[in-house]
């Protein structure tokens, strides 16, 4: 559980963060979101303290992050950012390794982890294990950065704009395997970025900053149903609040009896999805599958507008 | 249709060299200006040994493949070997009917065709794209093959081999003492330049006051530096002559070494403060998120990433010290500059280049080494 009580951070009279308090629960896929110089990466480093608090207090299950040495607070919490920062002197294996060697595990230890850790992120650990960070793409680079993030398996994940400099499809991929290792793992993300549609995917919780200020907190579904202000009413987009309100949803919660021809899609796809192949296939229907491929119903369009 | 400008200019001046100029000089003794003698005279009945210099002319015409390079590499390296083979047994030829006073040495034909060979060999071994370790070794074995030419007498009655058999024992010792004024030159200047680029990295008021500083002793000429430290030290010797007996005087080793440590300081503070600022920043930023500490930051991140570009200015530190080292000579610091500027005040030719040579190699060495050293840095510095 990460509390922010009261957080400033001032950078001569300009306030880069300004009265924050705000609570995230222990397991939650937390993601901040704002415009451009509204706080949320200063919000982020204030939590490993890259960025050093003008005011109020962060605790960390109860505990104040001044109290511990700050090189010790940040092996204990994952980081991944845009630039990734891949040492590039270091094999893929060293750099995945870099907090569990501070920690002084031992070597067979680290390759084993780092064996685990490519598995996990779906690169070949033979493959990828000796080579330098300039061979790799920019969206194996940052599943390297991902893998070294959870190396020593960290508590707490923090993640500024992971995936802001890779291209839409590898974005989409990569936002699906942290989607997947929340879901594993259970480790706290605080997950920050400006793309709506990335955070309504992720989140289980979003907080809207303004001028390091926050804005309103809630879920993906509270701030598309009910957003506070003309704001956030701007940021989660009035021409596409209806198909965002759509992506929010799983198809599992408006399947009907029937059946439909054609290919079905899964229950837990979002009904954005549903739409989406709806319009491209030019039918009204989709046959609804579970997981295993069972036969669970039928999709119909009109489905979709029920309130 | 010319392929490669740089070798056709090459080619062009080889030619020149060839048929203008001497390829060897002839003199009854020492003091006299010898008779030029050319290449293809020189050559005689083994004018066969040209053959590679015939191969290399036809390079600069030939498709721009790895099999014209392979050949050019081999050609030159051959070249080389074979002039060097021809000016001895041509003087070999000529000692034979001439009085023991009589000198054959090397004309400036010789060093022309000389220097555009290895010119041709370094630009081949270029474009071929080996390995550094590959293009030093090939360097090595060409000057292998002229020192065993050496070994085996083929060059003994070339006047610059006569000059050095005359002075064994003082050329080693030249060449002894020029090694320790250099290193005794570049430990300082590593010891002091390295902390001082560092702070000059972290730090804009250093950088902003020593720059300057370093750059304005750069542009004072060397003997003019060598000279003036001779004032200021023999009037410290004579304020405490303890320090004359430490060895420390207006002359001699000590104005030369701190002069010396003087013009090798620039490239290394400022190669060590541009090696540290071009560290990426991101892998600054992650080395601090990870939670390494400073110290950590600096020995696993900063330091590794920034060796290449310090390598770099230690390797012209020490091409310019070991050039530097020979005009000491004349404020009595001995080494190979004692040699060269003898050869100069005798007019003795052959004496000079007994000198200068070797201080030519040493450079050249270095640089190569120094050169090998940066290229492994960069690609595994971990």
């Amino acid at each position: 559980m990460i509390e922010l009580d009261r957080v400033s951070k001032r950078y001569g009279a300009r306030a880069a963060v300004d009265g924050l308090s705000l609570m995230v629960e222990r397991g939650e896929f937390f993601v901040v979101i704002g415009p451009s110089g509204s706080g949320k990466s200063t919000t982020l480093k204030l939590i490993n303290r890259l960025v050093a608090l003008s005011a109020g207090s962060i605790r960390i299950d109860g505990e104040d992050v001044l109290r511990f040495k700050a090189e010790e607070l940040r092996r204990r919490m994952g980081y991944v950012f845009q630039s990734i920062g891949l040492f590039p002197h270091w094999t893929v294996e060293r750099n995945i390794g870099t907090v569990p060697e501070l920690l002084g595990w031992p070597k067979a230890k680290i390759r084993d982890r780092a064996t685990e850790l490519l598995t996990l992120l779906k690169l070949d650990p033979d493959g990828f294990r000796g080579k330098y960070p300039h061979q790799l793409s920019g969206g194996e680079q940052q599943r390297v950065g991902v893998a070294r993030a959870l190396a020593a398996n960290p508590g707490i994940l923090l993640m500024d704009e992971p995936f802001g400099a890779v291209d839409p499809i590898t974005r989409g991929a990569l936002q699906e395997e942290i989607a997947r290792i929340h879901a594993e793992s259970r480790t706290t993300i605080v997950f920050v970025t400006h793309d709506i549609d990335e955070a309504l995917k992720l989140a289980s919780r979003i907080a809207i900053l303004e001028q390091g200020r926050l804005v309103q907190i809630g879920t993906p579904a509270d701030l598309l149903s009910a957003p506070a202000t003309d704001f956030v009413r701007d940021f989660v987009g009035r021409e596409d609040l209806g198909v965002r309100l759509l992506s929010v949803e799983p198809v599992a919660n408006r399947v009907r009896d029937g059946d439909a021809p054609g290919e079905p899609i899964a229950a837990s796809a979002s009904l954005r999805q549903a739409l989406s192949r709806m319009i491209a296939q030019g039918t009204d229907r989709l046959a609804v599958v579970d997981a295993d491929g069972r036969r669970l119903g039928v999709l119909m369009l009109a489905d979709l507008t029920r309130p | 249709m010319v392929r490669n400008r740089v070798l056709l200019v090459l080619a062009v001046v080889a030619l020149l060299a060839a048929f203008g100029l001497a390829f060897v000089a002839h003199a009854p003794n020492r003091l006299v200006s010898g008779q030029p003698i050319p290449l293809l005279v020189a050559a005689g009945s083994r004018v066969f040994a040209l053959l590679p210099g015939i191969v290399l002319l036809f390079a600069p015409f030939l498709p721009q493949r790895r099999a014209v390079h392979t050949v050019t590499v081999v050609a030159a390296a051959a070249f080389i070997v074979a002039l060097w083979w021809l000016a001895g047994a041509h003087a070999a030829a000529l000692a034979e009917a001439a009085p023991p006073a009589a000198r054959t040495s090397l004309g400036a034909g010789f060093w022309t065709l000389f220097i555009c060979t290895a010119l041709a060999l370094i630009e081949a071994v270029r474009r071929l794209g080996l390995r550094p370790a590959s293009g030093v070794l090939i360097g090595a074995a060409v000057v292998a093959v002229v020192a065993l030419l050496g070994a085996a007498g083929a060059l003994d009655q070339l006047s610059i081999v006569k000059e050095y058999a005359s002075r064994r024992e003082v050329f080693a010792d030249a060449v002894t003492r020029h090694l320790v004024i250099v290193l005794a030159a570049l430990v300082p200047t590593v010891v002091l330049g390295v902390p001082l680029g560092i702070l000059a990295h972290r730090r804009k008021s250093v950088a902003a006051s020593a720059f300057p500083v370093l750059n304005v002793v750069q542009t004072i000429p060397s003997i003019a530096l060598f000279a003036l430290l001779i004032a200021p030290l023999s009037g410290l010797t004579a304020l405490f002559p303890g320090l004359a007996a430490l060895g420390i005087s207006g002359i001699g080793l000590a104005p030369a070494v701190i002069a010396l440590i003087f013009y090798s300081l620039l490239p290394v503070v400022r190669n060590t403060a541009e090696g540290l600022a071009g560290v990426s920043a991101a892998a600054i930023e992650a080395a601090r998120a990870m939670g390494m500490t400073q110290q950590q930051v600096f020995w696993r991140v900063e330091l590794p990433l920034a060796l290449p570009v310090f390598l770099s200015g230690l390797r012209i530190t020490t091409v310019q010290a070991i050039g530097l080292t020979a005009v000491a000579a004349l404020i009595g610091a001995g080494g190979l500059g004692a040699i060269m500027f003898q050869g100069v005040f005798a007019n003795a030719l052959d004496l000079t280049m007994l000198g200068a040579v070797p201080v030519i190699l040493l450079a050249v060495m270095a640089d190569a080494l120094l050169r090998l050293l940066t290229a492994y840095a960069e690609r595994q510095p971990g």
